[in-house]
């Protein structure tokens, strides 16, 4: 054949190339392009979630309070796990929060691509779209939420430091983001390959709960070698950090600079995954 | 003028795995891993070295049968699917409508699922608000705007569908058989805004089955066939070069066929069908259009019996629409000791709507099944003038009949 490979080609501007996918690229520019569409589709997912239910919003409120009812009763009364002295109602809380943006936004973005595969064959857009804008959907619950937590601190006259607040809170939603989002792109990649994540994810996350510093305490861990192994998580990371903000509980920084870079990974290993993946998700989905 | 699209040498390759699922579970994986025994994967090219210019303002038809690669050729064109091989170089903004109403969500009003779908077809919403009131009043849904989606009923959502993607406005539009739906108000609604997109100077890209409506609408047509570039050229040459040449059949052949009753006294071994040419079996019929069905056999009778023939049209989804049975009409059949032949059915004006359709054999001896098999073989329909009326009947019929209002 006479004709060059695609990578020799000039391009001049307003041209762009359609051609076999070589290198690995963000292409952030093209995300950019496409913002309107995040807000679209997360719109959408919050619009619909609850829509034709008697309670409605309610429920994003009434999930992380019964959780927190029943966990107070039988951890925190009946089992009396050590809450690093904090009122076990607001430490389980807490801990739910951000949990819930990791779990409904891990389970969310794992089907996502599945879930659109309609519209994956039809029309192009960048996918990073899809399981970006359904962890962002989970996000709005999460602030719906939060305003429970400020009743529930002033319930129990909890002490706060705003100062603490304002830099920690921000930090650990955002460490919470990076690991659901680089997770979340990772299943929802191989979920389209391989349908038996379908059945992992919603195991994984029952699993995960009780490895994650959600009703208890990481200090209950006196082995040394336990605390970094739970560091590994970024999710301990986040939890504890959120926990540092608003409650006078114990912070190791070592273990957290762990947590972060362990986030950084997964978030580079899933976007990696899914970008390579990407390019033939219309033709198996 | 340089081309809006230059598509050099494009290639697609398809591996498709053994068994039905286009993904693989896990198990699969893992255990090819342990053995080391590979997946069994068919691979076919669905397009083949495809390479053609389009120039600014061009409205190009593609034309081929089911299976050709004109889908894959356009999903490639607008960034769903990579090409496996070659490469196109675009200039302009290319919008897609493989599909009217994409990403249309039931729980959603009107209103709601307009900005939805316009985002998703790559508007921003300045634009959105800009054509608001335009696609709002070419859908003809004002009334229900603020009604969820779920209530409309399909006529309705499918004119809000297309008022979003009539108002796309970009440089390059593909567009893949859109028109297939909906009643015949609306596809000559359709056809008339496609019309006046091209003749505002924009280039358009037309896959259909339709041939009255390429012609409409398209000077130049692409033939494809088999994933490659058959004709390429004024649309009309193409329509008569569609429905001559790439419409060869090589007969089926069934002698082989183990998912069959019977089978043993007589056998059928082959089947082909012919339009008014007796010398090219083909498989791409006009509804109206005259049609014999040829069906090949082997049997071991040594005396000159009577047979029963049934020959069943079936729509894909096991819907059965006709079925030619000699012994209904009043004809005999008979099998001549130690002749090996065939017997054919003759069809004037085939009264069947464009689609697909496949065969069932069965062969009776003594109202007993001697040879049955499903599935064999099928032919495609495209539009036709069959009440030679200059006029066209509707795709949703199932079947033609003759007719006459008072």
């Amino acid at each position: 054949m006479e004709d060059s490979s695609p990578k020799d080609i000039k391009l001049y501007a307003e041209e762009y190339l359609i051609a076999p996918p070589d290198k690995f690229s963000l292409n952030l520019k093209e995300l950019w392009a496409y913002r309107e569409l995040f807000y679209y589709f997360t719109w959408r997912d919050i619009k619909v979630k609850y829509k034709q239910t008697v309670l409605g919003f309610l429920w994003v409120i009434l999930q992380p309070v019964l959780m927190m009812l029943l966990f107070t009763v039988i951890f925190g009364n009946a089992l009396k796990v050590n809450s690093d002295g904090i009122p076990y109602p607001v430490f389980v809380y807490s801990g739910l929060l951000l949990w819930g943006v990791f779990s409904s936004g891990l389970s969310n973005a794992s089907n996502s691509m599945v879930s659109h595969a309609n519209i994956i064959k039809k029309i192009y857009f960048p996918r990073l779209v899809i399981p970006m804008s359904s962890i962002l959907a989970a996000l709005f619950d999460f602030f719906v939420a939060f305003l429970v937590y400020i009743v529930i601190l002033i319930i129990f006259q909890q002490p706060v430091d705003l100062l603490r607040i304002l830099i920690f809170l921000p930090a650990s939603i955002l460490l919470t983001v990076i690991t659901t989002f680089g997770l979340g792109c990772l299943f929802a990649a191989f979920n389209v390959k391989y349908r038996d994540f379908r059945y992992i994810v919603p195991f994984l996350l029952q699993f995960l709960l009780f490895v994650n510093p959600v009703i208890y305490s990481t200090s209950i861990f006196k082995a040394e070698w336990m605390q970094y192994l739970i560091a590994f998580n970024p999710m301990a990371g986040a939890i504890n950090m959120s926990r540092f903000a608003f409650l006078d509980s114990p912070i190791r920084w070592d273990l957290l600079a762990i947590s972060v870079a362990s986030a950084f990974l997964w978030f580079f290993i899933g976007i990696y995954v899914f970008r390579k993946m990407e390019a033939y998700f219309a033709d198996i989905a | 003028m340089k081309p809006v699209l230059e598509i050099n040498n494009i290639s697609k390759e398809y591996r498709i795995n053994q068994g039905a699922q286009a993904y693989l579970s896990l198990r699969d994986s893992v255990t090819s891993f342990f053995t080391g025994k590979k997946i069994a994967k068919n691979q076919f090219w669905a397009l083949r070295d495809v390479q053609f210019n389009i120039l600014p303002g061009e409205s190009i038809g593609v034309i081929g049968r089911n299976g050709s690669g004109k889908s894959t050729l356009l999903k490639i064109l607008s960034k769903i699917t990579f090409p496996s091989k070659g490469y196109i170089r675009a200039r302009g903004r290319v919008a897609s409508l493989l599909e009217v109403g994409t990403g249309f969500h039931m729980e959603l009003t009107g209103r709601e699922n307009i900005f939805l779908n316009g985002a998703i077809l790559g508007l921003t919403k300045k634009e959105i608000v800009e054509r608001f009131d335009d696609i709002v009043a070419f859908s003809g849904v004002e009334a229900f705007l603020d009604t969820p989606l779920k209530h409309y009923s399909n006529g309705m959502a499918l004119r809000l569908a297309f008022a979003v993607a009539a108002h796309l406005d970009p440089e390059i539009l593909l567009i893949d058989e859109v028109l297939a739906v909906g009643d015949e108000a609306f596809q000559k609604k359709c056809i008339g805004k496609m019309d006046e997109v091209s003749k505002s100077g924009k280039t358009i890209l037309f896959v259909s089955h339709n041939m009255n409506a390429v012609q409409q609408l398209c000077k130049r047509t692409i033939v494809l066939d088999q994933g490659q570039v058959k004709f390429d050229g004024p649309t009309k040459e193409a329509i008569q070069f569609y429905l001559e040449n790439s419409n060869s059949w090589q007969s089926d052949n069934l002698q082989d066929r183990k998912d069959r009753k019977g089978g043993k006294k007589f056998k059928f071994t082959k089947i082909a069908c012919f339009g008014d040419d007796i010398s090219k079996a083909v498989r791409v019929f006009r509804s109206g259009q005259n049609i014999r069905v040829q069906l090949h056999y082997t049997h071991q009778f040594t005396e000159k019996v009577p047979i029963t023939l049934a020959l069943d049209f079936q729509k894909s989804g096991n819907q059965h629409l006709m079925s030619c049975r000699n012994a209904v009409v009043g004809q005999q059949l008979f099998l001549e000791p130690n002749k090996n032949a065939y017997f054919e059915c003759h069809i004037p004006r085939l009264p069947l709507t464009p689609g697909r359709y496949y065969f069932n054999l069965t062969a009776y001896f003594n109202e007993k099944i001697i040879d049955r098999i499903h599935d064999v073989g099928y032919i495609d329909v495209s539009f036709g003038d069959y009440y030679g009326s200059g006029t066209l009947p509707p795709r949703y019929a199932g079947v033609c009949i003759d007719y006459q209002w008072k």
